[in-house]
This record gives structure tokens, sequence and C-alpha cells, in this order.
């Protein structure tokens, strides 16, 4: 038994109109300063306004939310009692807007509490998630990640129930977005994409939308970064994200998610370009073992037209790389400008962070410990995995 | 030979094979708790789990006859299909299939040795009445 979640998705250009046509009173949008600054955030409270729905913004999402900012925004949403709840942003404002809801319609829970086992009966409102970056796939996925500041430490949870009600992809607020942004978080959608297809809780629910994903990365990332004003391109990433978060929200990730999650948290650095980093040789070091299914990504995409397995996985490898490549990333752990010894020194905790992943255990191939050591000094330097 | 699941005879041989078990050890080296493990409206599998070996396992006609930091319950036919392999029992937890009592988080950090510990349970020839 499993299942498939997904919001009622609008997509494409004017989606964000689709909010004139809804029913309400009052519209709590969560979102970060920048966002509030740059006016997107009212743009979205013109739309509810022709709606006749009055609205209220939370702008103190910060960049890896904390627990306390959700509580704080849980707290102005029971004084402002919203029917609707909007997490307006890249995947912070998102995830804070899914912890946020949860608290308003039960005031009192600790969020840490939230699991796929819990009955939240969630009915005072409804989530809407509009993504302002391509690439976190939150706004189609039932995952949150917030920091508890007071313990200093991040957790990671979720509950079919926080699935988004409504999510909108409009082309048009991406439109803005720095190229280095754009990448890493374009990448960010490609490892979702084609982790969700190899995962050991693939189903085929998630395969199309994985391998749909991947194409459209592969078709439209190089060109978006180049050009940020391409629409075109940039309602296609778009697309890919949201595509990708229902593929992997609906299956799960694997090993370069792990490997990069720890090294993110523990070097400080960005989400999608630290889990891309990770991307070709987690392929290199599934194929050496002929696990995965890359041979089935390579030939939709169109690289190849062979089922040989370990072909299609060396390919698909060379083909991340080359794109990373071409979108100006980083391509091993020396690159981000970290001195080997630092590096070598945090190897302990870098293994097992990765191995208290919650998307370790379902990577195709799973490495001993001595192994994923092993992976992270190849990946230092940039050599290909080749154990 | 094989053995009844659950009797006591059963517990015995999963005792053995966790402790035999290099990756386990590996896998659970940090682990500090216990755990029972309660077939419904049937018996509960004891198992006192602590820096990667088992340091007692009884078979208990009582499953709520202990208090454990974690108590994972399902009925027969779902621990049939764990033992299987044909249920990946995260999975049946996320789906409600498995009930978990105790922090889930704690579990999710260490999936990895429950992993071992479900292969060590498989690695038990076992028969069913």
């Amino acid at each position: 038994m499993w299942y498939f979640s997904s919001p009622f998705v609008v997509f494409g250009d004017e989606a964000l109109s689709h909010l004139e046509q809804l029913t309400g009173e009052r519209a709590l949008i969560v979102t970060d300063a920048t966002l509030a600054k740059l006016g997107i955030a009212a743009r979205i409270e013109a739309a509810f306004h022709k709606a006749g729905i009055e609205t209220r913004v939370f702008a103190e999402v910060e960049p890896e939310p904390s627990l306390q900012t959700a509580q704080r925004g849980a707290q102005v949403a029971i004084e402002f009692a919203p029917d609707w709840i909007v997490g307006l942003g890249g995947g912070s404002p998102m995830d804070a807007s899914k912890a946020i809801w949860a608290m308003y319609e039960h005031p009192g829970l600790d969020a840490t509490e939230i699991n796929p086992m819990v009955t939240l009966g969630l009915d005072k409102a409804k989530l809407i998630a509009i993504p302002t970056t391509s690439g976190t796939g939150s706004e189609a996925t039932w995952a949150l990640v917030l920091t508890d500041t007071e313990e200093k430490r991040k957790f990671s949870t979720g509950s079919r129930e926080l699935v988004p009600t409504l999510a909108i992809i409009d082309p048009t607020l991406t439109q803005g977005l720095p190229a280095r942004i754009t990448a890493d978080t374009g990448l960010d959608a490609l490892t979702h994409a084609i982790e969700g297809y190899v995962t050991t809780w693939r189903n085929d629910f998630s395969d199309g939308l994985c391998l749909k994903a991947t194409q459209l990365v592969f078709d439209y990332l190089a060109r978006v970064v180049r050009d940020g004003n391409d629409l075109e391109a940039r309602e296609h990433m778009g697309n890919a994200a949201t595509i990708a978060g229902l593929g992997f929200g609906n299956a799960n990730l694997g090993l370069a998610h792990a490997m990069g999650h720890s090294f993110g948290s523990l070097f400080k650095q960005p989400h999608g370009r630290a889990v891309a980093l990770y991307l070709p040789y987690t392929i290199d070091f599934t194929t050496n073992a002929v696990m995965g299914r890359y041979a089935d990504i390579a030939r939709f995409v169109g690289f190849t037209d062979s089922r040989d397995e370990e072909e299609g996985g060396r390919l698909l490898a060379e083909k991340v790389r080359e794109l990373a490549r071409a979108v100006q990333q980083p391509l091993c752990v020396a690159d981000f400008g970290i001195d080997r010894a630092d590096f070598r020194e945090m190897l302990p905790k870098l293994v097992e962070y990765a191995e208290q992943d919650t998307q370790f255990f379902t990577a195709p191939r799973i490495p001993e410990s001595e192994e994923l050591a092993q992976m992270f000094e190849y990946i230092y330097e940039g050599k290909p995995i080749d154990f | 030979m094989s053995y009844k699941f659950p009797s006591p005879e059963w517990v015995e041989s999963f005792y053995e094979q966790i402790n035999g078990s290099d990756a386990y050890a590996n896998a659970a080296k940090t682990w500090e708790g216990d755990i029972t493990l309660v077939i419904e409206g049937s018996a509960g599998i004891y198992l006192d789990l602590w820096h990667g070996k088992c340091r007692a396992a009884e078979f208990m006609a009582d499953p709520d006859a202990k208090s454990p930091e974690f108590k994972i319950t399902a009925d027969m036919e779902k621990w049939k299909k764990v033992l299987a392999g044909k249920l990946d029992p995260v999975q049946g937890m996320v789906t409600r299939q498995i009930k978990l009592d105790g922090n889930l988080v704690k579990i999710m950090k260490n999936v990895k040795a429950a992993q071992e510990l479900v292969r060590c349970a498989t690695r038990v020839p076992t028969v069913y009445e």
C-alpha cells in the first residue's frame, strides 16, 4: 500500500490571476522580507483583494526557517483567523507556511511532533503554495524542514495532510532571479527528478513525473541561466520543479541528498548546490554495481537508444557533469574553496550525518561507512567513483 | 531447522543472528534503546539493544509486560510480509500498517540500524502456524 498526494496545480501565463477566483474572507501570506520589499507579496495581495479577500502579510521567514519563526507566524494566524494561508517564496517560506498551518489549526501543537503517523485534522484553512524559485518542489510535497534555534538542531518531518491544497506556478515570479540561484535551484530539481526515479520507494505513479522533469531540466536550465528573461524557459523550469516535487514527494530521494544535506549543514552551503555536487558521483557509485535505472532516464531524455544499464549510467553521469559545467556549478568540494584538512577533520561527521539522513536508506545502492568516507574523499578532488 | 514465529526458540535464534551480524553492529553502534515487537492479538518480542549488540531478547506471552522505549505493533499478516522482505517497515509505519509508539525521529535517524535488524530477522528460519 502506498499513496499519491498532489495539490491542485495552476500553471503558466497569468496563473496568479487564479487567486481572483477564490472565495473566502481572509488570507495570511507567509513570506520573507525580500519578497515583501520587491513588491511580490503586494501582487499576491492585490489578486486576493480583487476576490474580496482581506490580507495580512507575515514577512519574517528567514533562510532555513526556525521553529520559533513558525510559532510567531502561527500566533499571527490565530489572531487574524485566515481561511487561506499562502506560502510565498522558495522552500523556506513554503515549509514555514506548512508548520504555521498546522499550529494555527491546533494551537499548542509542538511542530516537532508532526509526523506521517499522526492525524492532524486540518479544516479551518487551506494552504496555497506559490514558489518564486524553480527547485525545491515544496509546493507539491508533504515535507517540511525547520530549525529549532533554542535546541540548535534541524528537523525534517512531514504529513500527508500538509500537501498544499493549491500550487500556483507563475513564470513571471522567477523572472528576476539571479543566475546563481537559478542554477542552484534548477540543479536541485534535477537531483529530485533523478533520485526520485531510482529510489527504492519509486512507484508507477511517480516514475513518469521524474522522467519528464529530468528532460525539462536538461532542455531548459542552461538556457534560463544564460538569459533570465527567457520566459518560455522560466515557465518550463517552474513546471519541472513542481513535477519533480510531485515525483519525489510520492517516492523518496537517495544518496546525493543524504550526502548533500550532510555537507551543506556542516559547511554552510546552499541546499541545491550541495546536493547537485553529489549527484553524478552517486550515479557513478550506483552504476558500478549495475544498479539504478539510469539507462531509462538517458533514453527518455534522448541521450542514447541503448538499454544497457551501465552505458546509460555512465552517460547520464557525464551529462549531469556537463550541465553543471554549463551553469558554472562547482564540480568538486575543492571548488567551494574548502581546505582539504578542514574537510578531512569533518569526515566522521560527514559520514555520520549522511547515514542518519532520512533519504539515505532509500538509495538503490547503500554504501558501507568506509565506502561513504572514501566517496567524500574522492568528491573532494572531483575523482569519479570507481568502486 | 525452522522456528515457529513467534516463539521462545525463534526469539533465541533472532538474538543469535543480531549478535552475529557485523553489519548490524556497525549500523547500530550508537543505538541505545529497548523495543518490543508486538504481534497483535498474540505475543511480544522484547529486545534490549545497546551499541550494536542485543543485551537481552525475550519472548513475552503478554506483550505489555514491559514498558520499553519503543513499541512496534502490527498484525501477523504484516509481520509475515516484513519477515519475507515484502513490506518495508518504514513504509509500513508511514502508511500506518505498522504502529510505532515512541520517538519516530530517533527511528528515522537510525534507519540503517533498523534495516539491518530486519535483515537479521529475515535470516531466522521461520515457519508460521
